[in-house]
């Protein structure tokens, strides 16, 4: 099946088989995520991209696309909820920017800064977790694990191995390591995995490759990322051409105060910070 | 010479006879300190202490860290000099990936040190203009509300705005070179990660004449400032000390890289050309029970006598010259001041330092030139090592940082002497100084305090540096009377606003 659905006013065109999240992209238009990654099976555990699809909440990784959806992506109160879910996230784990070698390189910290994420809200958890530096050339940093399954799935389906899960339910939850003595030396991960690259924050790291891209250039260093997440080509023939608006009709009453390609901050919060030199 | 005021006749405490004036904390010093005082009935000063009050173990925390997170993860020690910290740990992760100082590319070599040359005129013109000008251009005792930069740039505008453009400008080599103003990156293991572009080295370029020219005029004001207010300017703080920095192999004035050199009292040369990756044999650190900074000392002198200086004094004392003609003029000159090989003189720190900002400003004027700064073969590496020691000569003076590391790149032991801990002693003894000659028979007033933390100030501590405390505070003068009751109490708050009173 193939057809047009429309997410904040924008018609985005989808074909048999893409997800929410999927469509929008190839449509250039930015959902929130975190535990989503193009070409990944969907998992739908970080909630960052809930959105509303046909009045009802739904998340934009795991719901197929199907034609006449009417979906609100940027209205306040997503926005709000999505800056309280990556706030949670950061208290949960032990996420230290201005020290981490991840910085500006770190989609966990690039999607606070697009949810305009100026402190904690909640009181810090300061988790006791430990490092496994077992293993020579990849260092996990369980401080930074946000379990959003990545590494996983990476090395189940593209690794063809399967290296890490996750055990234990809410505050206890971690990560494993299929190995005899858990630790990573004796497991059969390779330096040259998927599962060794994909982690999106700092949890799973490839040793002595720290700081090795100056400030400047690192990937969020002068895109936010809305931009960086979507293909430039598509970008680009977006502000040639601007989006595609949809029928005037099915939208009444719906569309946010807000929407708008550059719109993801609700009015009342104050702009995003300069993150040129990043932190 | 004042050691006997480091503690007071027991006696005395014990018969309640003291009152107890507190300093908490000394402003205009980065970190938090405090001074305490006990006083007999006549208001003779019977002890005289610099307390560092809070102390957060910093060693313990990058303890189980990869080792490559330290460059980074140090700056956080310090607001002012981030990158002395950067650059000491970088010179002691070189070592981890069997890279020494020799073998370093030159572009990196080159580059490491146009940011250290940027970060010290920073951090010198910041002490200068922002904390020590309202002192030296109003005196000791004058009116609370003059003592700050904001007075300066209403009375002296070129000065105030001469010492901003400077700072700014360290700031901007520091920010092109490892990418932010504070807190970039920068240095990695056996190099750097960035070369400079053609339009970031033009760009630095276009100013630094007029720089060269405004560090002349900083250092002919406190040239002045001290030369005009003799004796007191000699007398005031004053002790008599060894000194100990890093010199060039030729004996040259050097901030980066060296060996170890101390002269003593008279100027004679005690050790030369050290090697300080022995530092541990050459120096001890001994621990007293009333304050969380450390007291280091020459081993081989013992604890009454190793005790030493480090800082732009002595960097410029024990040097044989300085290798750009300006900041050389400069140096014979203050050399001939004093009419002995050393000069002791505690407010001479400040004169030393803007020697030393003229001879950064120099530098970079030099370096810019260096078609190596652009090159890209940036890094190297060598055999990896389990024990890293990395020694710079930071603003305020030598700078330690020692690692040992695991099989798996994790830190196991982190040692750090900063520079401020090595002058613990030096600036007890001028507290001492100044509380006996200064302020003891006298009836205390806040300008009178005020001289406590001038002395202080003159060796610019970093006291964050030595506690890993951040932030400033107001200051706070307590009147304990020796069983601990109010007597009397002043605050200044941080905007200038003074109370007084005892509730
Ligand atoms: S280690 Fe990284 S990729 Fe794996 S679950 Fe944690 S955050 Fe996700
Ligand atoms: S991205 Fe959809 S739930 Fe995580």
């Amino acid at each position: 099946m193939s057809g047009t659905l429309c997410i904040d006013g924008i018609a985005v065109p989808f074909s048999d088989g893409q997800t929410i999240i999927e469509a929008a992209r190839s449509a250039g238009v930015y959902i929130p995520y975190l535990c989503h990654r193009p070409g990944y099976a969907p998992y739908g555990s970080c909630k960052l991209c809930t959105v509303k699809v046909n009045g009802r909440t739904n998340t934009a990784c795991t719901l197929p696309a199907a034609d006449g959806q009417t979906v609100i992506s940027n209205s306040p109160d997503l926005q709000h909820d999505r800056q309280r879910i990556t706030q949670m996230l950061f208290v949960e784990g032990n996420h230290f920017c201005p020290s981490c070698e991840k910085s500006g390189n770190c989609q966990l910290q690039a999607v606070a800064y697009h949810q305009n994420m100026l402190d904690n809200h909640y009181p810090h958890f300061y988790a006791q977790r430990e490092l496994d530096a077992s293993h020579p050339d990849i260092l996990i940093d369980h401080d930074r694990c946000i379990f959003c399954n990545l590494c996983v799935r990476a090395s189940k389906e593209k690794d063809g191995k399967e290296v890490f899960g996750i055990a234990g339910r809410g505050i206890h939850k971690r990560l494993i390591v299929n190995s005899p003595s858990g630790k990573l030396k004796d497991s059969d991960i390779s330096v040259d995995d998927e599962a060794a690259h994909v982690c999106p924050t700092g949890a799973i790291l490839v040793k002595r490759s720290a700081y090795l891209a100056p400030i400047g250039e690192r990937i969020y260093d002068h895109h936010p990322i809305s931009e960086v997440a979507c293909e430039k080509a598509v970008l680009d023939t977006q502000a040639a051409k601007g989006h595609a608006s949809c029928d005037q009709a099915q939208l009444a009453g719906q569309v946010p105060q807000n929407s708008g390609s550059d719109s993801h901050y609700a009015a009342s919060m104050p702009p995003a910070p300069d993150i040129k030199h990043g932190r | 010479m004042y050691e006997y005021l480091e503690t007071a006749d027991p006696a005395l405490v014990a018969a309640g006879k003291l009152k107890r004036v507190a300093v908490d904390p000394v402003s205009r010093v980065e970190g938090h300190g405090k001074v305490t005082l006990l006083l007999d009935e006549d208001n003779k000063v019977q002890q005289a202490r610099l307390h560092i009050v809070e102390f957060r173990g910093f060693e313990k925390f990058i303890q189980g860290r990869p080792y490559w997170e330290l460059p980074v993860m140090v700056q956080r020690l310090c607001g002012i000099c981030p990158v002395s910290h950067h650059l000491a740990a970088a010179k002691a992760i070189d070592q981890l990936v069997g890279v020494d100082p020799a073998n370093l590319p030159p572009a990196a070599d080159k580059l490491r040190r146009l940011l250290h040359f940027g970060q010290v005129l920073q951090s010198h013109a910041l002490h200068f203009f922002h904390l020590s000008s309202p002192d030296l251009l109003f005196g000791f005792e004058s009116e609370i509300g003059k003592r700050s930069i904001v007075s300066v740039l209403a009375d002296y505008p070129d000065i105030g705005l001469q010492g901003v453009k400077l700072r700014k400008y360290g700031q901007e080599v520091i920010r092109m070179v490892s990418g932010k103003r504070i807190h970039g990156t920068g240095a990695i293991p056996g190099g750097m990660n960035k070369a400079l572009s053609q339009a970031e080295r033009d760009y630095l370029k276009q100013d630094i004449a007029q720089i060269v020219v405004w560090a002349q005029a900083a250092l002919q004001l406190v040239t002045k400032v001290h030369t005009s207010h003799l004796p007191y300017y000699d007398n005031f703080a004053t002790i008599r000390s060894k000194y100990l920095s890093l010199t060039k192999p030729n004996g040259a004035l050097e901030l980066y890289h060296g060996g170890i050199r101390v002269k003593d009292e008279q100027g004679e040369t005690l050790v030369d050309h050290y090697d300080y990756c022995d530092y541990p044999a050459l120096i001890r650190e001994e621990v007293r029970s009333w304050t969380y900074m450390k007291f280091p000392y020459l081993t081989a002198l013992g604890k009454a006598d190793g005790w030493y200086r480090v800082g732009p004094l002595a960097r410029v004392n024990n040097c044989d010259f300085i290798d750009t003609p300006l900041a050389e003029a400069a140096r014979v000159e203050f050399k001939l001041h004093g009419g002995e090989a050393m000069v002791h003189s505690t407010l001479a720190f400040h004169w030393t330092r803007m020697i030393e900002l003229l001879h950064c400003a120099e530098s970079i004027e030099i370096l810019l030139d260096d078609p190596d700064l652009l090159s890209s073969d940036l890094v190297t590496k060598g055999e990896k090592r389990h024990e890293g020691i990395g020694v710079i000569e930071a603003p305020r003076g030598t700078l330690f940082h020692h690692y040992q590391i695991d099989e798996n790149d994790i830190v196991t032991k982190a040692n750090l002497i900063v520079s401020t801990t090595s002058n613990n002693t030096a600036m007890n003894e001028s507290v001492r100084q100044v509380a006996a000659e200064y302020l003891s028979g006298r009836e205390l007033t806040e300008p009178l305090l005020n001289n406590l933390e001038v002395a202080i100030r003159a060796y610019d501590p970093c006291l964050s540096c030595a506690t890993h405390a951040v932030g400033k505070m107001p200051l706070q003068l307590e009147l304990v009377d020796a069983e601990g009751k109010l007597v009397d109490k002043l605050i200044r708050h941080s905007n200038g606003e003074f109370i007084h009173g005892s509730e």
